[in-house]
């Protein structure tokens, strides 16, 4: 190995320590149980049996095709909600764009199983929406039967993933391109399919992988809706019913991890053609035209339609949680604000722990993402790449898998003091959010620091600054709105995950607010309360959606007034 | 206490998050009760609530945890043992501890607890778990809906069997909840392996879905999703008691056992746990009860005076849980042999099986006031094809073949030659094959009609 400089050898240890702890909490728990998939249970010997067991089985079979089906569906399904949203939003001047763009962000930040439970009520075969049908029509819709029922409440859940890429890949695009098309006759529907959707791909992939591998993943929702013939419900009854020795439950969740980091390899693949696409900048955005009275009209009526749609999970939520009796009718029998009470005398420590928790979490989250942002983008260690890609590997595993590693791997490791194994302390589950909400912070960070100028730290160094000082002082400042809004987003959905944490939680007293809505959610006196649990858990994180927008467009506001002195100072 | 835990939590993460050595909790208070249990919150924290107030030195800390899990984390830190007990419902649960000597003997000083309920021992027999509640498998129904879909109740299964419940019955898998197991169970017990299994794979043809939790069930039932479902008695009547427009039945087979109690062996906190016990047997704990957000029928028939009219009360009506004489070591030995067929047959092949069911129900309805043998050869035959079942009852209890089914080899040297994966898969082809057919032996009888 080179002999590191003096500069590099603070940065040096951070990443070693960075490596070691990705290491104990994220590699070596996947890899615990990747290895079982390949054991004979019988006999304990390395083996690839398993794998044959899993194709030779036509259910098995089937779950994977599921699998595949419901999550490719899915993106389809997300991208024709994303994909109008984020073109009218981009391209027209259209008042309220930014709260089209903070409502359609609202889905993320429910927990996929609670917004199961409205679209039931709402969509289900005796739903509001079918007993009207059946009512007036004579007609009923199985919007929720079986593998249907995932790909709405999925598309509707994950489609901001899409819209989120999808629009900031719309802005990047250059607007000489759009008008070299103009120019050569393309307008319309063919200009969008020709030209602007194409250099909008890589965004659109991005997000798109996003989705796939969520839904791919995703636990809580297929099992909700009682749909079991899908690979990680499957597993997950495996290995609840069966026991936590069953190879089966581990080559699922073997397939699963390959899969997605599959269409992470996909993905980043795109998002190195974006990179190129922006490279070549020449100026502003697409341009933004006005809609003419009777667009106006169409396009405010399809954006509505969409929106409706889109947040119909919260208005059942909503009902639910102020709704008396809910049996079989269009709407609840009467109201009341007595969930709202049991729910605040009852269940303040979900909302504590959950604070706690999610906060403790991102703030690691923000520290890990600066500096593997800074080891990246500003040191020439070895290996800093894989520090980055090691930390987004975290995306490509299942929550559940996750669980169940944590449990085999630090279930004899006795935390000292607390005097109990370190898988059932409640620090558990705080790491196990921050390591799987730090490719979120991380992604922000990474922006962040690419958009501070390399000239404004060796200034400061020039004037005699050291490194650790020069991190502390100016790096971190120039990136503080980056980290802010990596900080909210892992946060949001830190608050709002199940997957990982319900394999953890082993106390009522430690668990978080999600956990605190399933278990509500378990009793018949419960379903209200959960309800109104779910509705205070929305709010919570909304405001903190609402917030981090704010901070960035004020950041983005001085940023672009600093602007001139930066060009100034390169000139 | 709550506040306390919530501030010396609070203040734990703010040291962690100063990146400074954590230096742990402040030891347990003197008098922390440690329950491992499987219950909702609706009843921990009522019992919690009305201990801690008897008792106010005394913190009573809930550990949740599936029963399965419950087992498991018993067994795994039995040699540093931090529980002190466990409370779950299932007898058979309480079984596997006791074999693996991880409960000790209490005598319950409280009085005037008979024997049994139904025909089940309220205590187990060897004085390691005590019964402080009975609870039996039934049907609930939503009123509103049946009156909307203009269907009778349903009181026993095999009313469950009419194809006019097509698409309107909903039940749990007997592999995720201990209970189902029991009513699975039982039914094949009552009517011997080959016609039980035959029962539920008729009703099972009615199913509208197979919900992956228990409570699953009685959340379709009340919110309207299917109108009838096969449930645990307490889901049933706290249902109704939340106010759902719903009510809840017992069939003549249904069995009747009882929620238990036992006290873990090391227990650090065995005075307490006595304590807990005597009270959950105390006039006040068995009225706890009745609680609207609980309803599990009481052991101590005396409370059954403040229960609400129409209540069930096992020991005045004895036509509840007295048909069948349940086998507990019979249910033991094949405990996961039956979960796994159901699973297989049913629950994973259910529209394959709703299919078939159909199929024949159909052929049947055609061939309603009308002879044709061929016809009604060919519709026998397709039922003997849905009903075929991979095993037999011998093979089913057979020590070697069930140990396959074992969630785990107890030593490294134990050989066991067959994997789960690949009996199930075995099973699996069969099954989907014989569903398939037999859609097609009752349809062609119908085009026959």
């Amino acid at each position: 190995m080179a002999v590191l400089s003096t500069s590099e050898r603070g940065p040096a240890a951070v990443g070693l320590v960075i490596a070691v702890l990705l290491a104990l909490f994220l590699l070596i728990p996947v890899l615990k149980v990747v290895y079982v998939a390949f054991l004979d249970a019988n006999t304990g010997e390395l083996t690839l049996i398993n794998f044959q067991d899993f194709f030779a089985s036509s259910l098995f079979r089937e779950s994977f095709y599921n699998s595949l089906y419901v999550a490719a569906m899915s993106v389809v399904f997300a991208s024709l909600i994303a994909l109008p949203l984020a073109y009218f939003t981009t391209r027209f001047n259209f008042s309220g764009a930014i709260i089209i763009q903070t409502l359609g962000i609202i889905p993320l930040i429910m927990p996929p199983f609670v917004g199961a439970v409205a679209m039931k009520l709402l969509f289900g075969s005796n739903g509001s929406v079918n007993l009207l049908l059946e009512e007036y029509f004579g007609i009923v819709i199985p919007f929720m039967e079986g593998l249907n029922g995932v790909i709405l409440v999925e598309s509707i859940h994950y489609f901001p993933f899409i819209l989120i890429n999808l629009s900031a890949a719309l802005i990047n695009i250059d607007r000489s391109m759009e008008e070299s098309a103009q120019n050569l006759g393309s307008h319309g529907f063919r200009m969008f399919r020709r030209i602007v959707f194409p250099l909008a791909m890589p965004g659109f992939l991005a997000g798109a992988a996003l989705v796939f591998i969520k839904v791919f993943d995703d636990l809580g929702t297929p099992l909700l809706l009682d749909v079991n013939k899908m690979l990680a419900p499957q597993a997950y009854l495996r290995i609840t019913s069966i026991g936590i020795s069953d190879p089966m439950g581990y080559v699922i969740s073997v397939i699963l991890i390959a899969f997605s980091l599959l269409s992470l390899y996909v993905s980043l693949m795109a998002m190195r053609g974006k990179d190129y696409a922006t490279a070549q900048k020449g100026g502003g955005g697409l341009s933004k035209r006005d809609l003419k009275p009777w667009e106006k009209v169409a396009t405010y009526a399809l954006v509505l339609f969409i929106l409706v749609i889109v947040l119909s999970p919260h208005l059942g939520l909503l009902l639910l949680s102020f709704g008396t009796v809910w049996s079989f009718a269009v709407l609840p029998d009467g109201y009341t604000f007595e969930h709202y009470f049991k729910v605040a005398s009852e269940a303040s420590q979900y909302i504590t722990n959950t604070l706690l928790y999610a906060g403790i979490a991102a703030l690691f989250d923000v520290i890990l993402g600066t500096a593997i942002a800074y080891i990246v983008f500003r040191t020439k260690l070895m290996g800093r790449k894989w520090l980055d890609y090691g930390a987004t590997m975290a995306l490509a595993v299942p929550g559940v898998v996750l669980g169940i590693g944590y449990l085999r791997t630090f279930y004899t490791v006795n935390v000292p003091f607390v005097d109990q194994p370190l898988a059932t302390w409640w620090v558990i589950i705080v790491i196990a959010l921050t390591v799987r909400r730090l490719p979120y912070a991380l992604r922000s960070c990474v922006a962040a620091i690419q958009q501070v100028s390399v000239m404004l730290e060796e200034a400061a160094e020039n004037l005699g600054a050291t490194k650790g000082r020069t991190v502390m002082r100016i790096v971190v400042p120039l990136m503080s709105g980056g980290i802010l809004a990596g900080f909210v987003t892992s946060f949001a959905t830190a608050s709002v995950e199940l997957s990982a944490t319900i394999m953890l939680v082993s106390r009522e007293s430690d668990a978080p607010l999600a956990f605190g809505i399933y278990e509500f959610m378990q009793s018949a006196s419960g379903r209200g309360p959960g309800a109104a649990l779910g509705m205070i858990a929305v709010v919570l994180v909304g405001l903190g959606t609402y917030f981090s927008h704010k901070i960035i467009e004020r950041t983005e506001k001085r940023r672009s007034s600093d602007r001139p002195v930066n060009e100034e100072a390169r000139a | 206490m709550k506040l306390l835990t919530s501030c010396s939590k609070l203040m734990m993460g703010a040291v962690i998050a100063a990146l400074v050595l954590p230096f742990g909790f402040a030891r347990a208070v003197d008098g922390t009760l440690t329950i491992v249990t499987s219950y909702p919150p609706a009843t921990t924290t009522t019992f919690k609530k009305a201990f801690e107030k008897k008792f106010p030195g005394v913190k009573v800390e809930m550990l949740k945890k599936k029963t399965t899990a419950g087992i498991k984390y018993l067994q795994e830190t039995s040699s540093n043992n931090k529980s002190d007990m466990f409370w779950a419902s299932a007898p058979d649960a309480f079984e596997v501890l006791k074999g693996d000597n991880l409960l000790v003997r209490y005598d319950v000083k409280v009085k005037g607890i008979p024997e049994k309920v139904g025909s089940f021992p309220v205590n187990d027999p060897d004085g390691y778990y005590k019964g402080f509640a009975a609870s039996g498998y039934g049907i609930m129904w939503n009123t509103r809906y049946l009156k909307a879909k203009k269907l009778p109740v349903a009181t026993e299964w095999a009313h469950l069997k009419n194809p006019i419940y097509q698409g309107h019955v909903g039940m749990s898998a007997p592999s995720r909840s201990g209970t189902t197991h029991l009513t699975v169970e039982t039914l094949i017990q009552g009517l011997g392996w080959d016609k039980g299994w035959a029962e539920w794979k008729a009703i099972a043809g009615n199913f509208k879905t197979i919900t992956a939790r228990s409570f699953g069930v009685p959340d379709g039932v009340n919110s309207g999703q299917f109108g009838l479902g096969i449930v645990i008695d307490f889901f049933g009547l706290s249902s109704k008691a939340s106010g759902f427009p719903v009510d809840y039945s017992y069939p003549k087979l249904t069995t009747l056992v009882p929620a238990n109690i036992a006290i873990v062996k090391n227990a650090p906190n065995a005075k307490a746990a006595a304590a807990f016990i005597e009270f959950l047997m105390s006039t006040q704990g068995q009225e706890l009860l009745l609680d609207p957000k609980i309803r599990r029928l009481p052991v101590n028939p005396a409370t059954y005076a403040k229960a609400p009219e129409g209540f069930p009360n096992p020991f005045k009506d004895s036509s509840i849980g007295a048909a069948v004489k349940f086998d507990l070591g019979l249910s033991k030995s094949r405990y996961n042999v039956v979960n796994s067929l159901f699973d297989v047959m049913i629950t994973y092949r259910i529209d394959e099986l709703r299919a078939a069911v159909k199929a024949v129900q159909d052929a049947k309805a055609a061939m309603a006031g009308k002879s044709n043998e061929d016809a009604a050869k060919l519709i026998d035959e397709a039922e003997a094809l849905i009903n075929k079942m991979p095993i037999t009852e011998t093979k089913a209890s057979e020590k070697d073949f069930a140990s396959i089914f074992k969630k785990k080899r107890k030593k490294a040297s134990t050989k066991i030659t067959g994997r789960q994966a690949e009996v199930e898969g075995g099973w699996d082809s069969m099954v989907k094959v014989n569903y398939a057919k037999a859609v097609e032996l009752a349809n062609k009888a119908k085009s026959m009609l």
